[in-house]
């Protein structure tokens, strides 16, 4: 209960925070905030909008949330989600002869394998050179968006001036659930990994491992727990839901792989991760809110001239007041009695 | 043609050396800086609009110095005051000045992408240096921050190294709880470190912009804060080191833009310093020893 | 004249009352003991006249005049300096640097090294104490070491010099010139204040004792109108015996564990020099040395964290020198770590889950890699309820028990596995003295049932009165070996600090001279 509601308040800080800097900045703030609110929740297709904007992203916060239960900080998930969608837009173009569904499998299938191999390099340079994670998958970023980018605009492009590949076929497209509009039976694909991941955690071995090492390195180590196989196990799960977003963007939204066609889903997902405290399950309401900012910047952009990227800074806003431990403010109140034995490092 | 490419490769070195010199006085201090990246670009800013409310670019130079030091001084209080957890304070800061430039920026120039052009810093013809040969047109007619880098290297190294605060800083950073028992105030040289660090990433961030190009586009940095950190380890966390190695991730870059005369795709060749950066994870591996006590919180009075 | 007073301090920390309306005071030029065992909080009394800690209620007096002493720098002006028993020391920089640091000799503002040598050497002169100003001090021995710690008091122009536990890691010989300094040192005018659990050594050297106990002051004593047994009797609040555990009658004892020619080596220095020990099923090994021995080194070489560089682990005859981690658990190498909180126990994880911490493969915790949470739950219940965890439910987090607590769930989760060997090490750290009794009977019965046990302590008197064989562990080496009645406590500690016997240290005395 006391975490729900430490958590509101640093929402509500946040919001306050940007509500601030826009106004020092010349704009309205109440008129900003309530064209994001109708742009998010304000008809049908606004709610729809939300929806299709909050898929990727449930999909990258549960990818950084899973790694920061390892212990590990998953900055690649941009990265990984470019190279999942290019596996699975290729296997759309090339795997033909197959029945609809089997092929969207399939397709998912070798996007989750190329993220997961992705964001095992961080994983494997980290235990064998010790090389922390936040450069290489940052690093490793730049090298698949640059790599996608070569691959769409030489040996895979279709016709035409746009960088793209080939449309895959209809019968491996995901179904739009208030067509029109983008949303697609991949919000279930996705809430479906939340709740896979929140199994694996608290029913499975695998889960009671990677979260020991995630709270106490030393007394997994001690415990017997392999340090070494543990992170890059939790690298592939990160990198193959992570890679799960690009593939769906594509089998769902675009049906084709094009260049740049993340906004900075992978960033995003970090924010959506912190919020949610690394909580499986939270991740979907976390998602939900940074998606409804996203849809709602659209609507921002039509109806006002506040900048889009003032959503940017309030993603910003939420993560510092998300991740101040607000518990110290308790036990600066508790040292009246003593200090605390805190666990934090 | 070396003289060119030699030339490039200064010159491209030049923000990721700043950002890589304050990162040095950071993190031995004991405050990982994941920030460099935001804390560079709001100095690009700042430099442009220093510069265009006042037509000088020297006092957009100033701006930029502030914006960087504002930008450690939020970091700073995050993580010192509030005990945030290092990293993510750093990846918040560097979305906080994504968001914050990009909006300022349409603000003031209604453009999304790229602001208008303001009075840059320009080149500095040194008559004389300039007609050695060889290194003449490399440091006789370039940027003034180049030689404020070296300046700033020089200096960098003997605060580090021969003063009193030079001494403590490196002590905070490896045994926080020592330099304590002797009463030097810890969280006082940790904010010093780590606002220095801001003002120096801030100048970086502005030899982008106004030493440069001559005005601000979006996410301008384009991940050179995270290279200047990987500086940072491969140059073993002092000044003269770093610098060396600002200087191979600005040939790889240098080396790249000439490559794209030759038919490789040009994406292969964008990779080029990004991967350099991952091999020199991997090769200097055991280089990863930095500050003992750097990315934990020091309290005082912990039993 | 009271150089020092503390009045009516009081200091809580989440689990406990470290300090419990304690007054004390220490006259001008006098050498006073503040002694207790550990845990009596004699070191958090002195962190708070040091400044390192805040009271939660008192007052400090110095000279008379009340003080508010908020951090150490402000102690520092006030004349205090304290030695601490772990030393506050920067191995990569020179003597003079860590002797100024904080206090620098500058040139504006550059340091003045040159300056810095020369106020060591001053001082080095003046009270006698023999440093290199420009040596490393992380290449000094511990006995050097620890003048350096002094210089940096007497450099601060203390008045007030607190010692803790000074004599902890220093050879007989270099106790005695320790002394001699002290005494120079109140000469002078100096007070000192020693922290200390040593009897014989306070009756030595100090003018008047006070004694805490579980955080009260239990009385001060004149020690010219004292005796150690009178000490001894404050200090633990029962007449001192030595209530020995009975000696094990397990019959035919057969080698469980065996050490063979163990080295192992850690940035080329080798840690465990050619070690060589055996503990036998119904046995309890003590084995004693001071920390920093090779202790640490060779349970990570038995529980496969560091695997040996040369040498073998035996298992009941069997090699298991290499085998991983998770595997020497599963052979039944039970291990109670030295740091419950570091190596042994998950913070944030409910006690129900690190009660299966190491053991989590197990058949009877999982199947298919799922857990079998029912199971386990049971099973937490069960051990709760056998070894008397004190806690809300099996969920609650283990960083919010008590050490007590906290020590019980490692050694229950042991305990239960059915090991064939433990390594107990310090297993009654930090662990309240209810708790102490309760973890050696356990430990007894264990034996009993014919497991081999290997006890590491630091405390002697843990040793002394648990073990059937004592060994002393010196520079990587077993120097000492027999029966618990083989060794008396000083025999044994001349080897924990020397590798030698006492005889030896006498002829060694006037070959240094």
């Amino acid at each position: 209960m006391n975490r729900l509601v430490t958590l509101l308040l640093s929402l509500l800080g946040a919001f306050a925070c940007g509500a601030l800097i826009l106004a020092l900045a010349g704009y309205d703030p109440l008129e900003a905030y309530s064209a994001l609110l109708v742009g998010a929740f304000g008809s049908k297709n606004a709610i729809a909008n939300t929806l299709a904007k909050s898929t990727p992203l449930i999909f990258t916060g549960l990818a950084v949330a899973v790694a920061f239960r390892g212990g590990l900080f998953n900055i690649g998930a941009e990265g990984q989600l470019y190279m999942g969608a290019m596996a699975a837009a290729l296997v759309g173009v090339y795997a033909t002869g197959l029945p609809g569904l089997l092929q969207a499998a399939l397709a998912l299938l070798a996007a989750g394998v190329v993220g997961a191999l992705w964001a095992g390099i961080a994983g494997y340079m980290k235990v064998k050179f010790r090389a922390h994670e936040v450069i290489v998958t940052i690093m490793l970023n730049y090298i698949a968006i640059s790599l996608t980018n070569y691959l769409v605009n030489y040996p895979f492009k279709a016709e035409g001036s746009v960088p793209r590949t080939d449309a895959i076929p209809a019968g491996m497209q995901l179904t739009k659930l208030m067509p029109p509009n983008q949303v697609t039976t991949g919000i279930f694909i996705a809430i479906l990994s939340c709740i896979i991941m929140y199994w694996m955690f608290n029913r499975t071995v695998y889960g009671y491992e990677i979260r020991a090492i995630g709270l106490n390195e030393d007394a997994a180590r001690t415990g017997g727990i392999s340090i070494g196989k543990r992170v890059v196990l939790t690298m592939f799960l990160s990198g193959f839901i992570a890679a799960l977003a690009g593939a769906v963007e594509v089998l769902g939204v675009h049906k084709y792989f094009v260049a740049g066609f993340s906004p900075g889903y992978g960033y995003d997902g970090i924010a959506v991760a912190v919020l949610a405290g690394n909580h499986p399950l939270g991740v979907i309401i976390s998602a939900l809110l940074f998606g409804s900012l996203r849809s709602g910047s659209m609507n921002l952009d039509r109806q006002t001239d506040v900048p889009t990227d003032v959503v940017v800074m309030i993603q910003a806003l939420v993560i510092i007041f998300v991740a101040i431990p607000w518990v110290i403010r308790k036990v600066k109140l508790m040292r009246k009695r003593g200090d605390s034995v805190g666990s934090q490092s | 043609m070396i003289v060119s490419l030699l030339s490039s490769t200064l010159r491209i070195s030049i923000p990721i050396a700043f950002a890589a010199l304050g990162a040095i006085f950071c993190e031995r201090s004991g405050i990982v800086n994941i920030g460099l990246e935001g804390m560079m670009l709001v100095g690009a800013f700042g430099g442009v609009w220093g510069s265009h409310l006042t037509g000088s670019a020297f006092l957009g130079l100033l701006f930029a110095m502030l914006a960087g030091g504002l930008f450690g001084l939020i970091h700073a209080v995050l993580t010192i005051q509030f005990k945030t957890e290092h990293i993510i304070s750093g990846l918040g800061i560097n979305l906080l000045a994504l968001g914050l430039t990009t909006v300022l920026m349409e603000n003031i120039w209604g453009n999304r992408g790229r602001s208008g052009l303001v009075n840059g810093l320009g080149t500095i013809r040194i008559p004389g240096l300039v007609d050695i040969p060889v290194i003449g047109p490399i440091f006789g007619n370039t940027t003034i921050l180049l030689y404020l880098l070296i300046v700033c290297l020089i200096v960098a190294w003997i605060v580090l190294y021969k003063t009193v605060f030079g001494l403590r800083i490196r002590v905070i950073g490896d045994n926080p709880k020592v330099a304590d028992s002797l009463g030097i105030n810890v969280y006082m040289m940790q904010y010093i470190g780590v606002i220095l660090c801001g003002m120096l990433a801030g100048i970086g961030g502005a030899y982008l912009s106004i030493g440069d190009i001559n005005m601000f586009s979006r996410d301008m940095v384009a991940g050179r804060g995270y290279i200047a950190l990987a500086a940072l380890i491969f140059g073993g966390w002092n000044p003269f080191g770093v610098f060396g190695a600002s200087l191979l991730f600005g040939f790889a870059q240098a080396l790249q833009i000439r490559l794209q005369v030759f038919n490789i795709p040009v994406q292969f060749v964008e990779m080029l310093p990004y991967i350099v950066t991952i091999l020199v994870l991997i090769l200097y591996r055991n280089r990863s020893r930095g500050p003992l006590a750097v990315g934990k919180h020091f309290r005082r009075g912990e039993a | 004249m009271y150089a020092v007073e503390l009045h009516g301090i009081t200091k809580r920390f989440a689990n406990t009352t470290a300090n419990d309306s304690v007054t004390f005071t220490v006259k001008s030029g006098e050498i006073h003991s503040l002694l207790g065992e550990n845990g009596a909080g004699k070191t958090t009394l002195m962190k708070i006249l040091y400044g390192m800690q805040q009271p939660d209620e008192g007052e400090i007096r110095i000279n008379g005049v009340k003080q508010k002493i908020d951090n150490p720098s402000v102690a520092i002006r006030l004349g205090i300096a304290m030695v601490h028993q772990h030393f506050m020391l920067i191995d990569s920089l020179t003597v003079a640097e860590n002797v100024v640091l904080g206090y620098e000799k500058r040139k504006g503002m550059f340091f003045d090294m040159a300056g810095a040598v020369q106020a060591v050497e001053q001082l080095s002169a003046t009270y006698g104490l023999k440093v290199d100003p420009r040596q490393k001090v992380g290449d000094l021995p511990v006995g050097t070491k620890q003048r350096v710690e002094i210089l940096k008091a007497l450099y601060r122009q203390a008045d007030i010099l607190i010692l803790d536990e000074p004599t902890a890691v220093l050879t007989p010989l270099e106790v005695v010139d320790l002394f001699r300094v002290l005494r120079e040192l109140k000469q002078a005018g100096k007070t000192i204040i020693i922290i200390t659990h040593k009897l014989n050594e306070t009756m030595d050297l100090a003018d008047r004792a006070t004694v805490l106990r579980a955080g009260r002051n239990i009385g001060t004593v004149n020690i010219s109108e004292t005796s150690p047994a009178r000490l001894a009797e404050m200090m633990v609040g029962r007449k001192i015996s030595f209530d020995q555990a009975p000696l094990s009658a397990y019959p035919n004892r057969t080698k469980l564990l065996e050490v063979r020619g163990g080295v192992l080596r850690k940035h080329h220095v080798p840690v465990l020099n050619g070690i060589n020990l055996e503990v036998h099923g119904g046995e309890i090994l003590g084995l004693a040395g001071v920390e920093g021995n090779g202790q640490t080194e060779l349970i990570e070489a038995i529980t496969g964290l560091t695997p040996l560089d040369e040498g073998q682990v035996l298992l009941a005859g069997r090699d298991i020198t290499r085998q991983s981690p998770s595997q020497m658990i599963e052979s039944g190498i039970g291990h109670i770590p030295e740091d419950r909180n570091k190596l042994g126990l998950v913070g944030d994880f409910s006690i129900r889950d690190n009660l299966i911490l190491g053991y989590h493969h197990r058949s009877s915790f999982q199947r298919f890699k799922l857990l079998k949470i029912n199971h386990i739950k049971h099973f937490a219940d069960q051990l709760r309820e056998r070894f008397m965890i004190k806690s809300e439910s099996i969920d609650t987090k283990v960083k919010a028990l008590s050490g007590g607590n906290q020590q019980k769930v490692v050694i229950g989760r042991v305990l239960s596995q059915d090991p064939v060997v433990i390594i107990a090490a310090q297993p009654t750290r930090g662990v309240d003295i209810g708790a102490i009794e309760y973890i050696h009977q356990q430990l007894i019965e264990m034996r009993d049932q014919g497991k081999a046990i290997l006890l590491i302590s630091a405390e002697l008197d843990e040793i002394r009165k648990l073990s059937d064989k004592i060994a002393v562990i010196y520079e990587g080496r077993i120097v000492a070996y027999g029966s618990r009645d083989a060794f008396d406590e000083f025999e044994l500690g001349s080897y924990m600090t020397r590798g030698k016997p006492i005889a030896e240290t006498g002829k060694e005395a006037n070959a240094d001279e």
